[in-house]
């Protein structure tokens, strides 16, 4: 029987029910009646809990109910309930759980709220405060926006310590020993002669016991693990191919399957004629999927070939045909009737620039592919009525909702099981692999299926990170901004995600769109006269979240723009920055990175240094990157990049996160571009879309910070500066004011 | 079609020209050697033929010369390859995707080249792409590899 208690701590509870042989631990909010994934079938009608410690004979079992695309969150969640468990991540097994939306997490939520990251006014607070309501009811499970360590700090912690305290009242009962007289050490109550009672022992009548009182969290300085550096759960794994990925499910009987999108992005298909694919050796069957073909063979590669076997209908694509025709569209959305937002509006910029000597510029950057490492992959099997998936996706509550109406079926006959993710970026919070699966597991009835994208599909189709078009008009007066006015222009993410069918709730195109804007209004500057405004442009091609969303194209042109007006201000660019900043711990980042690269000092002979700071995703982060002029062209010599998280839990994870992240932006900074041609993407593999590689990959040197005041993640906020940092650097270096991305089609990089 | 994989002798009933690393994948289920590109462009499929680095989805099966070993036959989560151990050590992998592929091609190179220089990794690695940019780590856990190689 489940014991829904007392455990209250800010806006949720922790609760135990029985399973077999031993207990769960998780959080039950009090605010709405979330379904139960662990627990329905023992206790049907009873309120929910979300599962975070299973403890049974067999072992502990942490349950991390985040997408595991890289960075390294499994080991942080185990963590903050290894912590106050007294277990050692060795000795746990971590799982990603059901889907489920008792997984809510509130964190995406809150970005989305019309208040800065570093405004703490009452209102402000007020809004984070809340911010569990609307993410439940909007069944988020999502992984994103850098949120997943801030939305578990407490709720994992809060459960590790109520699971130790469970037991060791447990112990107490069994011995007759009072409870202050027990310890825990390494997965076991210790007694005060020193016998051990191992958790797995005690767990069995765990669920039988109410603790009186909320256990108080272990203050940061009494921390063992958090803070400290941890071997990653899966690093042995991920060292000797046994990890695996959702292309890795191997079941009996299986066939392969691959996709061929429309190469008219969002267009349908007239016909296709497939005799030729079928006579092919190997080739199971050739099916319409109605927006897409697929082919069934026993391999992928048969399944390949039989797609270029197969003659296309394709229906013409409802977009301009070129790339020019799109910025085209973009361009035009700068008028008032595509205002989507004016989220800043300081001062009267117009009254200010009137009469000013104004600078004004226009910033272009393209659509960008995430090309994760591993191609969309979803492996399915529909029989007797239900759907079983194996997919690596970002949202699993989603995505189970979306394969019940792809597949016509009732989302409880939709088993959904979350794997490792080979690479996200974004791109696996989208549903198009998990919806085809289902399409052709359906068609396949009977028989498990593998469904892979080719490398050029995934390319060349989409979703993209949007183009987008920068603006500002801007005055400068005795060294410093005195009016700003800057303008984004991007076709509107939720408004693509939510006709796609990817997003909790729609979001009709009327609504505004906070990820247009995302990055450029919330900059803690303080200008005396200081507009921001989102235009949303008319849909294009397929859009969506791609690491920083909206901070991807914002802080470039932010940043640049900050750059041009230290230039004609005659200032430096971080003094300038330092004079205009308001947050304590945004001048600290600056002042961090200005110490780490030694800015005071000129850099050696051709080489010059470049800066940008962010504000995204609630964490401070400031770089400075340093280019060196060699005779093959522009080399990335160093980045320094300073960030603050708040509350720092696995330094060396976050080292590898901010490095991560600032070559992921310093890859689309350099050379990557999606654009069009005769109404198809010109790009299609690694060769014409080109990622950082290991000779261009610079050495980064990184520090993280601990003033601000919520806990952050890291996984994002390294990706925006490093464009402008790039090409502010390469300005300094040679005078050219390169304002359209990639750089490297305007000079040329070594 | 009979072949050799991690000691183990296949017949494999696929067609000639089915390049080796779906033969690995679909034809045995050894799934540690991934797909990234099919053209040769980011080295996530790579593999050893009589111990040299290949790209598995530039390799006929009909062509394969030799005995082939994956990550799977280089080392195992209980005995681990001197490279595995230096990439544990180093705390490599992001996604992970990548690291088979980067795992194999790391290890020819330190059989051919038991103290390489940074330039000479650069040169070594640059056809294996990691999205995550793993480099830096990649770079310091083959200098320790190296090292560890050199003292056994
Ligand atoms: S899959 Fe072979 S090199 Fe990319
Ligand atoms: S670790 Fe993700 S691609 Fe290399």
């Amino acid at each position: 029987m489940s014991r829904l208690g007392k455990y209250t701590r800010r806006g949720f509870l922790i609760a135990s029910v029985a399973v077999a042989g031993g207990v769960v631990f998780g959080v039950r909010t009090y605010r709405a009646n979330l379904e139960n994934p662990l627990t329905a079938a023992i206790s049907p009608g009873e309120a929910a809990l979300t599962p975070y410690v299973k403890i049974t004979a067999d072992g502990i079992t942490i349950i991390t109910p985040r997408a595991e695309m890289g960075q390294g969150i499994h080991t942080t969640l185990a963590a903050l309930v290894a912590e106050e468990l007294d277990v050692d991540l060795a000795d746990i097994t971590v799982d990603h759980g059901p889907p489920s939306s008792a997984y809510f997490n509130g964190g995406v939520v809150e970005e989305g709220y019309p208040f800065p990251a570093t405004d703490q006014s009452a209102l402000a607070e007020f809004a984070r405060a809340q911010r569990d309501i609307p993410a439940v009811f909007l069944a988020y499970q999502i992984t994103g926006g850098s949120t997943s360590t801030h939305d578990a700090y407490e709720k994992m912690r809060q459960a590790g310590a109520v699971a130790r305290e469970t037991l060791k009242a447990v112990a107490a009962k069994r011995t007759g020993l009072a409870i202050a007289r027990l310890e825990t050490q390494s997965g076991a109550v210790v007694l005060p002669d020193g016998t051990r009672l191992p958790y797995t022992d005690l767990a069995a009548d765990a669920a039988e016991v109410e603790l009186a009182d909320t256990p108080r969290l272990r203050p940061k300085s009494a921390w063992r693990i958090l803070g400290q550096s941890q071997d990653r759960v899966d690093v042995v794994a991920k060292s000797t191919g046994t990890a695996i990925y959702a292309s890795d499910i191997r079941l009996p009987g299986m066939r392969f399957g691959v996709i061929r999108r429309s190469p008219y992005l969002r267009g349908a298909i007239r016909s296709f004629d497939p005799s030729e694919a079928l006579a092919m050796q190997g080739v199971d069957a050739v099916l319409d999927i109605g927006t897409a073909v697929v082919a069934i063979a026993e391999t992928t590669w048969a399944a390949m070939q039989a797609l270029d076997a197969v003659i296309y209908d394709w229906e013409p694509p409802a977009y301009p045909l070129d790339t020019e025709g799109h910025f085209e569209v973009i361009a035009a959305a700068f008028t008032p009737d595509h205002q989507d937002s004016r989220q800043r509006n300081d001062g009267d910029v117009e009254e200010a620039l009137s009469g000013a000597d104004v600078i004004a510029a226009e910033y272009r950057v393209p659509y960008l592919a995430h090309a994760t490492m591993e191609p969309m992959s979803a492996a399915a099997l529909f029989q007797d009525g239900s759907l079983r998936i194996w997919t690596g996706c970002q949202g699993p509550t989603v995505a189970r909702r979306e394969a019940a109406l792809a597949a016509g079926i009732a989302q409880e006959a939709v088993t959904l099981t979350t794997t490792l993710l080979g690479g996200g970026f974004g791109r696996r919070g989208e549903m198009d692999f998990v919806q085809n699966v289902a399409k052709v597991a359906v068609q396949m009835e009977g028989t498990p299926v593998l469904l892979s994208y080719s490398r050029e599909d995934d390319t060349s189709r989409g979703p993209y990170r949007p183009a987008a078009i920068g603006r500002f008009r801007a005055a400068v007066k005795d060294g410093v901004p005195v009016a700003v006015d800057v303008s984004t222009a991007s076709p509107s993410i939720l408004t693509g995600i939510s006709e796609r069918g990817g997003s909790p709730a729609p979001t009709p195109g009327f609504l505004p769109d906070f990820t247009i804007g995302q990055a450029l209004w919330d900059q803690p500057y303080g200008i005396e006269n200081y507009r921001v405004t989102a235009y949303k442009a008319d849909p294009l091609l397929p859009v969506g979240f791609w690491r920083s969303v909206g901070a991807s194209q914002n802080t470039f042109f932010h940043e640049c723009m900050m750059d041009e007006l230290a230039v004609a201000a005659a200032r430096d660019p971080i003094d300038m920055r330092r004079d205009l900043i308001t947050d304590d711990a945004s001048r600290k980042v600056l002042d961090a990175v200005a110490d780490m690269a030694d800015w005071g000092t000129a850099p050696a002979q051709g080489r010059a240094r470049g800066v940008a700071f962010a504000l995204v995703f609630g964490a401070p982060t400031a770089q400075i990157i340093e280019v060196e002029d060699t005779p093959q062209g522009i080399k990335v010599a160093h980045v320094w990049v300073a960030a603050d998280v708040g509350v720092a839990l696995d330094p060396r994870n976050l080292d590898a996160q901010l490095i991560s992240g600032v070559n992921f932006g310093l890859s689309a900074a350099i050379g990557e571009k999606i654009t069009l041609s005769e109404g198809m993407v010109a790009q299609s593999n690694y060769h014409d879309y080109p990622p950082l590689r290991m000779y261009q990959a610079p050495p980064v040197t990184t520090r993280i910070l601990e003033n601000a005041p919520h806990i952050r993640g890291i996984g994002e906020p390294g990706t925006p500066g490093a464009a402008p940092a790039l090409a502010n650097a390469v300005f300094a270096l040679t005078g050219q004011r390169i304002r359209t991305l990639p750089l490297g089609d305007s000079i040329a990089f070594a | 079609m009979d072949i050799t994989v991690n000691g183990t002798a296949y017949t494999l009933d696929l067609p000639d020209d089915t390049p080796l690393l779906w033969a690995l994948r679909d034809g045995l289920g050894i799934t540690g050697v991934k797909y990234g590109c099919g053209i040769a462009q980011c080295g996530a499929c790579t593999v050893h033929i009589d111990g040299e680095a290949v790209r598995s989805c530039q390799v006929a099966l009909a062509d394969t010369w030799g005995e082939v070993t994956t990550i799977e036959g280089l080392g195992t989560p209980d005995a681990l390859h001197v490279v595995q151990q230096a990439w544990i050590a180093h705390q490599v992998a992001q996604c992970g995707y990548c690291q088979s592929g980067q795992i194999m091609q790391a290890v020819d190179l330190l059989n051919t080249n038991p103290e390489p220089t940074d330039e000479e990794i650069d040169q070594a690695m640059s056809g294996n792409v990691c999205r995550c940019a793993t480099y830096p780590r990649i770079r310091a856990a083959i200098h320790d590899a190296a090292i560890m190689m050199r003292e056994a």
